[in-house]
């Protein structure tokens, strides 16, 4: 089988092979999708890894409290976010919810996919936060309370700064999973990765050579996320403390 | 609210003849895939663990590989190369099972690994000492044990997969989520029936993590 | 000081305190004893509403801890309290785990916190050790650090839950220094312990508590000679006999 890694300096409209390999303002080579098709794909992960880190925290602690209409509220945002299949979740927020609310239809598809995305993903994020949050000694939520803090200011200083760092590992295998979980956002014609992929390989019979980079990407894109997130986590070590992961 | 809800074309004769088959389809495909992923899982889990280069080096490879690609990409590559290696296209279905089976092989060979590791060493000492060969000693000491202490963990993946069978969209094989897709473009109610599609999904996975759960607790108390 | 009138709770349908009352005065050292489940625990930390209790009523201060109007936050910042295993805060340096609450629950100033701070754990013989995190320190030193934290609240009384019994033996000593120390200044306390050897130096009372009950709340002095209960007088055979 040989490979011809030409393909990508052809032009998308003519075939034709365009010398340099980048198109410029009239003509658009396999390589200029490809790379738009990767931005896109970072722009959705990174978006809704924003969605998924603000509802996965904020659901997570409400778990964790000792108000039980706010556990329950958590919990079931959890069990509801989790239990769809993340397709079915983006068919949702892209077919029905603007179908529901009229005043969503002016929302780009581009954004619905990021929240449904981040959503699905709260749902896992806010059970690590809980988990993390739980592992911490009773005693450490009482001595704080013994020493006059608020349950907020509890929360604050003592029970998050070191949840954070007990959830970074868990946090950072789910956001390379939000990476690889963007590729649905093919099925609502988002032209990311994935589409670019089956498209490319539809017009150019190319498929082998579009399919090794675009898993190329994936794996770059997600071993980046990777290295950046252990980074983080060696920043925020404590000395004498060892946090125990599962 | 421009748009009123109606289920009234949802009848038990409409699912029979275009939801049922997916939803068969689907569960066809979880168990497959679990069980092949299961066995090929465990197998791979004794190559990295075998401690013998030339079988732990390929099967972490192929475990790490598959684990950092996007399921849907993995889906479009065995479509695409299962016909250019065999010669002869495969039906969408058959090329799901395949590929699902393989993927998830990676996804169970990390809890089966987990699960080995888990037992302590103490109990493979005792089994050498009562005369057990290796074989033996994974046979009847150490799988066992490591399939127990994992079987809520290998269930929770199993949901997960079980949700994952609807990316099988990519090249259109006809699974739950195609069965209420195709009720839809039929009808012109492409709301109603991605709801239905929704809560049918919800239920199921819902039902199984209850189950997982119970099992949890109820394994944690004989330990 | 700290009033204790019929006090009762329960876990789900089991009873862990019943009906326990007592006084501690302006200045008292009362040392709580009893075997393990007797509730010593969970009612010292009845007494700054860490714990609820269904029945009867707790003034420290004369302010009710079981009223809802009370600021439980502003009633806690003036009890100091010492944790079996000393809960220090250890994503903090020492310092900043004895500034935190100062500053953000006392509203003192920064550096007034630090040289509080510093003060005592001067005291408790710590001062080296102010830039390090709780992990590189000893149990013995960690539970004289978690006192000065209590201390630099300026705590109208304190009150201690088991402060030795997670150490090694050779460390016990050192925190019982401080609490000695600390008694020999007029301080009020209530400690749980089984160090009964510290209770025989400085304790006024002793109070002897068995499934849920006080059993006895004597002087000191009596309650060596001999306990008038034949539970107390077991459990101090027990203790006493190595």
């Amino acid at each position: 089988m040989d490979l011809d890694w030409r393909v990508f300096c052809r032009d998308t409209i003519d075939g034709e092979f365009v010398r340099g390999c980048l198109g410029d303002a009239e003509r658009i080579t396999y390589l200029d999708w490809l790379l738009s098709a990767w931005g896109w794909t970072l722009s959705v992960a990174a978006l809704a890894w924003i969605v998924a880190i603000a509802a996965g925290a904020v659901v997570g602690v409400l778990r964790t409290t000792p108000h039980r209409p706010l556990v329950i509220l958590g919990n079931a945002w959890t069990e509801l976010f989790r239990n769809i299949p993340v397709l079915v979740q983006v068919f949702l927020w892209y077919h029905v919810i603007p179908a529901l609310f009229p005043l969503l239809r002016a929302i780009p598809s581009f954004l619905l996919v990021v929240v449904a995305l981040g959503l699905y993903t709260s749902a896992r994020i806010s059970e690590q936060v809980r988990a993390g949050i739980q592992s911490i000694p009773q005693g450490q939520r009482l001595a704080a309370l013994a020493l006059g803090f608020t349950l907020p200011q509890v929360y604050r200083h003592v029970l998050l700064p070191q949840a954070w760092r007990i959830v970074l590992p868990p946090l950072t295998s789910e956001s390379m999973n939000i990476i690889k979980n963007s590729s649905v956002a093919f099925a609502v014609s988002i032209p990311e990765l994935t589409l670019f992929a089956l498209q490319a390989q539809e017009e150019t019979a190319r498929g082998i050579e579009i399919y090794l980079i675009v898993t190329g990407l994936y794996f770059f894109s997600a071993l980046l996320v990777n290295r950046i997130l252990h980074i983080v986590e060696m920043r925020l070590r404590i000395p004498g403390l060892i946090v125990v992961t599962k | 609210m421009t748009l009123a809800l109606d289920f009234s074309f949802l009848t038990l004769d409409v699912l029979a003849r275009y939801v049922i088959k997916g939803l068969f389809f689907s569960i066809e495909l979880t168990l497959v895939a679990m069980l092949g992923g299961i066995l090929l899982g465990t197998a791979l889990a004794l190559m990295r663990l075998s401690g013998v280069i030339w079988l732990s080096w390929p099967a972490a490879l192929y475990v790490n590989a598959m684990r950092s690609i996007p399921l849907v990409m993995v889906i479009l590559w065995f479509f695409l190369l299962i016909p250019l290696l065999t010669g002869k296209p495969l039906g969408a279905e058959l090329s799901a099972m395949i590929t699902f089976t393989l993927f998830e092989a990676a996804y169970y060979s990390e809890i089966m690994r987990a699960g080995i590791q888990s037992i302590p060493k103490g109990q493979i000492y005792a089994s050498y000492a009562l005369g057990m060969n290796y074989a033996q000693t994974l046979r009847y000491i150490v799988l066992p044990q490591a399939f127990r202490n994992m079987l809520p963990v290998l269930l929770t993946q199993t949901i997960i997969l079980f949700q994952d069978t609807s990316l099988v969209y990519a090249i259109g094989a006809y699974d739950l989520l195609k069965g209420f897709e195709v009720v839809g473009k039929n009808f012109n109610r492409p709301v109603e029936t991605y709801l239905v599609a929704a809560l049918i999904y919800f239920v199921i996975s819902y039902t199984l993590s209850r189950y997982v759960r119970r099992l949890q607790t109820r394994l944690a108390v004989i330990r | 000081m700290i009033e204790i009138d019929r006090v009762s709770k329960w876990y789900g349908s089991f009873q862990v305190l019943s009906d326990c009352s007592t006084h501690i005065g302006k200045g008292e050292v009362v040392v709580v004893c009893g075997p393990s489940g007797s509730g010593k625990s969970t009612l010292i930390k009845c007494v700054n509403a860490l714990e609820p209790f269904q029945k009867g009523e707790i003034r420290v201060n004369g302010i009710s801890v079981s009223d809802p109007k009370t600021n439980l936050s502003q009633l806690r910042a003036h009890v100091g309290m010492v944790f079996q295993h000393f809960e220090l805060f250890p994503h903090m340096t020492i310092c900043d785990n004895l500034c935190i609450a100062q500053v953000k629950v006392l509203g003192r100033l920064r550096e007034e916190a630090m040289e509080r701070g510093l003060r005592l754990l001067d005291r408790v013989g710590l001062k080296a050790h102010a830039h390090k995190y709780p992990g590189q320190l000893s149990g013995g030193q960690q539970q004289r650090v978690a006192i000065a934290r209590a201390l630099a609240m300026d705590p109208i009384c304190m009150l201690f839950d088991e402060p030795t019994s997670a150490l090694d033996p050779e460390m016990i000593n050192e925190v019982l220094d401080v609490m000695v120390e600390l008694a020999s200044e007029g301080m009020t306390m209530m400690v749980v312990t089984h160090e009964m050897g510290f209770a025989r130096k400085v304790a006024h009372r002793v109070i002897f508590m068995d499934q849920g009950r006080i059993v006895e709340d004597t002087p000191k002095e009596a309650f060596f000679a001999m306990p008038r209960s034949e539970r107390a007088q077991a459990f101090l055979a027990k203790i006493l006999s190595h």
